[in-house]
């Protein structure tokens, strides 16, 4: 893997985070992050359709017409995220119902038609493969942190079991339910969005 | 080749369309039985658990427990008896055929009525089973298609929110009196159900489709009670046993 592909693929998970630097994906890491575990399965299933699509479009990019690009792009992600939605519903139905809106969900995804127009455009498909994959994966990684908190503060648990210990809440400790809230969601991302920016000097603005 | 030329971007669009049609066509209709067949196995999985039953092999399972099916008509007499007549009842016809499902656990008699409401965000479905006196909860499941994640998809939660049902009584003077009343708010616990906290209108929900649905059955839920002990006061009496045994 040369040093431009390498880049493709880890720029995405830190200094180029497709949701805490590009600022993509925001809607949706508002909807599922309330617990880990819808996090982590949109989370996968955005990473494997961005890099598909992304694949796609590479395969496609010389033939494509440049007035209706984002039409035909729109095409492959909804063709793409039907035809997993149908499979999973096929193959792993307990998953397809865990999942229910959000594949739906990954369609509107703004990640997607971000990476398709800024990059599977105008880079040959390995590269494309690479910068899906590390764009998926970093949004996942935001999804996740922020799903940790929310879940442990919001309601004591992490993957629905409940791991503040029973004498706290004895001894009054109360779950935050402001955390269970959209809102927090978005506050936990500006946090994370600080952190980033104070530990990496290149992202701050002069 | 001159892609921005106009006959090249009307061909390009239609093959595009043409290809992407037939993909999903050919998907669509190549999974189709497997998928029917899916959630076939998932209705069985949830009406056992209404029966708190988690079998692994849930079609054999099913076919063990479940003795009959049938549907009713308003009075309560019985109008069909076919085989999988309430299974194959879509969500729309639970209001005007009344589907019943008979099983048998442990040698004891329940009833389970599919139930179908709205929830905060969308619709909310399940099953409640009652003991062969048509009045007390034996178990319930409910499922929910787009409620909030731990808030009102709690509602799907066996032990938070499923289990304080069981022991409940349903019927009083012939009204269905089974409700889930606001976080904390429980004064009568023979018929109130402690809603979830933060999640309001997904219990209100809850409670207005065991309600609307279970009041389509008002003669047949009734009529055990009148039949075995004459008239109202007899019933009321009953109510008090369920309120001391509680």
């Amino acid at each position: 893997m040369n040093k431009k592909n390498k880049e493709a693929f880890i720029a995405p998970l830190g200094t180029n985070n497709p949701v805490t630097v590009q600022v993509l994906g925001i809607c949706s890491a508002l909807a599922v992050t309330a617990q880990l575990k819808p996090a982590i399965v949109m989370g996968l299933s955005v990473t494997i359709i961005v890099a598909l699509s992304n694949l796609v479009i590479s395969l496609l990019r010389n033939t494509i017409p440049n007035r209706i690009r984002i039409i035909i792009q729109l095409v492959v992600c909804a063709a793409l995220v039907t035809m997993v939605s149908e499979i999973l519903k096929a193959f792993a139905y307990d998953v397809s119902v865990q999942l229910s809106v959000y594949v739906g969900l990954i369609i509107t995804n703004c990640i997607l038609m971000g990476r398709l127009e800024a990059f599977a455009m105008s880079n040959g498909p390995w590269e494309s493969l690479l910068d899906g994959l590390g764009n998926g994966l970093g949004y996942a990684k935001i999804l996740v942190i922020v799903a940790f908190f929310r879940e442990l503060l919001g309601s004591g648990c992490l993957f629905g079991y409940q791991v503040i210990p029973q004498w706290c809440y004895e001894h009054g400790y109360i779950n935050n339910g402001l955390m269970l809230m959209p809102p927090m969601a978005l506050i936990i991302v500006g946090c994370i969005i600080w952190w980033q920016r104070y530990h990496n000097k290149q992202l701050q603005e002069q | 080749m001159n892609t921005n030329k106009n006959t090249y971007t009307f061909i390009y669009a239609s093959i595009v369309v043409i290809i992407v049609a037939f993909l999903l066509a050919f998907v669509s209709s190549a999974l189709r039985q497997r998928q029917q067949d899916n959630i076939a196995l998932d209705k069985k999985k949830h009406i056992l658990a209404s029966l708190n039953i988690f079998e692994k092999d849930a079609a054999s399972a099913f076919d063990k427990y479940i003795t009959s099916e049938q549907l009713l008509n308003n009075d309560g007499t019985v109008a069909s008896e076919e085989k999988n007549c309430a299974f194959e009842c879509g969500t729309s016809d639970i209001a005007t055929k009344r589907p019943l499902y008979i099983a048998e656990v442990n040698g004891e008699k329940k009833y389970i009525f599919p139930l179908s409401g709205q929830g905060l965000w969308g619709p909310i479905s399940g099953y409640i089973a009652l003991n062969s006196d048509k009045n007390t909860v034996y178990g319930v499941d409910f499922s929910h298609d787009s409620e909030t994640p731990g808030l009102g998809a709690e509602i799907t939660n066996r032990d938070k929110f499923q289990k304080p049902f069981q022991g409940k009584a349903v019927m009083k003077d012939g009204e269905v009196a089974l409700s889930v009343v606001k976080n904390g708010n429980v004064k009568n616990p023979t018929f109130e159900v402690d809603g979830l906290s933060g999640a309001t209108f997904t219990s209100v929900g809850v409670s207005k489709m065991i309600q609307g649905v279970l009041s389509n059955y008002a003669a047949f839920l009734g009529s055990s009670c009148e039949k075995n002990c004459e008239g109202k006061a007899c019933c009321e009496a009953h109510a008090e046993e369920h309120e001391s045994n509680n």
